[in-house]
């Protein structure tokens, strides 16, 4: 393993983060204060309790996610199609390191990037709502399995994008709407009998019903097969990544 | 001399159905300049990605300080340093920073007295904290340059250093080039100005179509190939050769005012004093004379002319 080199990919990855920090901060706490003050304060003051506590707080975790997964895959994407981009790949293709080592570097700092982001976020939600975290050891872990299986996605599509437009095609049609069906405002089991069936077969209401869980100890699916769905998602994405590499496709054609 | 880039068979075929090379055959030696001649999409700068593993071969082999460049990748291309033939630089980024990076890319501790020295060298330390795209054209290239060499290669890949730089930068470059040579460093360049190849190079390969037409010590290939031509000013207009000359190869200049005489620098003899005692018996008078060497220009464009 080249170490240094996965090193100087996820710090010069980071330097990006890092000149931009203050848009890369001030935009996500913006949005979710906006979506406290609209659907906690302002809806949810008239909706009942969700599953025994306030609507605010039963979106927190909803809304971290939603941040967490759109930013790992920006993040992600735009971290290997600029290179591809600008030219600057050739440097990756040319130096000893193998698709793991520079998946390492890119998904890293991506990773690293958001989960950055979805802490600032579970700190602004502190200002607005009273929540409590019921098992905070498995809250980071799904928030860091989110980050990192996310970011792999990003990856991906940043490497078959080939143009910006397609850059956002991806996040925008699938990532956005499966976030926003699968159950960040609200829980799967308020929907009609056959919602609930079609929603099962959306991924991501199997990682924010257990991130969920971590929070509020109550879960729309058992917390074993949001693990599950999780890993299987993070499994598939690896293999992927290192067919890409194997054939060349999209990078050494 | 040993050679430490082996090519063998090399085919590349884009997925267009476009051979770029067609069944290439190199052998490069320690410590020499080899220049890579040829025209627009000859396929030199396929060759070159293909070398250092930005391309996969169709088939072929390659290897690297004896490192197969798939097998053995990290071998290979721990010996390589590239600069590619366009300006791929982050924008964004010091230069410092961005030199750093290419270091730590192959797996080397951080040193940056090292990479000081090079940008020392390279006449760009002054410019070490500036972001990329505060520098001029011939920065940016200066910079590339600084990268390829941030890791201590042993073979470096010139993919066109020169074009669309000034003159006072492309001397710069070619001292550089001296200076890395004199520090054992393997250097191929690929080039389409003739003069710089002429300038810099020990061998010489011209490369036309995807095929290697010619590889060849510069000096050997421009003796035996280049032609001389010995030109003598006459006091008088002539029409034609005239007769008592005709055994030589001559032909009269614009004018009628001189012969030109075509000659091999390689043959026994030259037939020059012979010549010019005919033309004294002739009874003609000469004002001045001269001789022209073809340049590598004329062998080029007579190569690559040949095979279209």
């Amino acid at each position: 393993m080249n170490f240094t080199a996965v090193a100087s990919i996820y710090r010069f990855e980071m330097a990006r983060f890092f000149r931009t920090v203050t848009q890369s901060i001030v935009s996500p706490v913006l949005s979710t204060s906006l979506y406290f003050v609209v659907f906690g304060t302002a809806i949810g003051s008239r909706i009942q309790e969700v599953e025994g506590v306030s609507y605010g707080a039963f979106i927190v975790p909803g809304l971290i996610m939603l941040s967490v997964m759109t930013q790992a895959t920006s993040n992600a994407s735009f971290g290997i199609y600029f290179p591809k981009f600008i030219g600057t790949i050739y440097e990756l293709l040319s130096a000893p390191v193998n698709f793991l080592e520079i998946t390492l570097g890119y998904v890293g700092a991506a990773a690293t990037k958001a989960l950055f982001i979805g802490v600032i976020i579970l700190l602004t939600s502190f200002f607005f709502v009273d929540i409590s975290i019921a098992h905070p050891f498995w809250m980071m872990g799904f928030l860091v399995l989110t980050c990192v299986s996310f970011a792999l996605l990003g990856f991906i599509i940043g490497i078959w994008a080939g143009n910006f437009e397609q850059l956002q095609l991806i996040p925008l049609l699938i990532i956005t709407p499966l976030v926003f069906l699968g159950g960040s405002f609200y829980s799967v089991t308020m929907l009609p009998p056959v919602w609930q069936t079609i929603t099962m077969f959306n991924p991501v209401v199997y990682l924010i019903s257990g991130f969920r869980w971590a929070f509020l100890d109550t879960a729309d699916v058992p917390v074993g097969l949001s693990l599950l769905a999780i890993a299987l998602f993070t499994g598939a994405c690896v293999a992927a990544i290192w067919w890409i590499f194997r054939t060349g496709w999209r990078i050494r054609e | 001399m040993t050679s430490i880039v082996s090519v063998r068979d090399l085919r590349k075929a884009y997925s267009s159905g476009f051979e770029a090379l067609k069944g290439v055959n190199l052998e490069i030696e320690e410590g020499e300049i080899l220049a890579l001649l040829g025209p627009n999409g000859a396929g030199k700068t396929t060759l070159i990605s293909t070398i250092c593993g930005i391309t996969l071969p169709t088939s072929g082999t390659v290897a690297v300080g004896g490192h197969d460049t798939q097998s053995g990748y990290r071998g290979a291309r721990d010996l390589i340093g590239l600069v590619p033939q366009e300006i791929n630089l982050e924008p964004f980024e010091t230069v410092m920073n961005s030199v750093r990076f290419s270091r730590g890319l192959f797996g080397k501790p951080r040193n940056d007295a090292y990479i000081e020295k090079i940008l020392k060298q390279l006449s760009l330390f002054d410019k070490k904290d500036s972001k990329i795209m505060a520098l001029s054209g011939g920065m940016k290239r200066r910079v590339l340059i600084a990268k390829a060499l941030s890791h201590e290669p042993r073979v470096l890949f010139l993919d066109e250093p020169t074009a669309g730089v000034d003159v006072e930068l492309r001397k710069d470059m070619w001292d550089v080039v001296a200076d890395l040579k004199a520090s054992g460093v393997t250097i191929i360049l690929t080039t389409h100005y003739i003069e710089e190849a002429e300038a810099i190079a020990d061998r010489v390969g011209v490369i036309s179509k995807g095929e290697i037409l010619l590889i060849q010590d510069k000096a050997e290939l421009m003796s035996q190939m280049g032609k001389k031509q010995l030109v003598v000013d006459l006091q008088d207009v002539i029409t034609d050769v005239p007769a008592k000359l005709k055994s030589y190869d001559l032909e009269v200049g614009e004018n009628g005012m001189s012969l030109i005489y075509t000659y091999d620098t390689k043959g026994e003899r030259t037939g020059i004093t012979t010549l010019l005692n005919d033309l004294q018996k002739a009874g003609l008078q000469m004002t001045d004379m001269k001789t022209q060497q073809s340049s590598l220009e004329d062998i080029f464009v007579g190569l690559v002319k040949e095979t279209a």
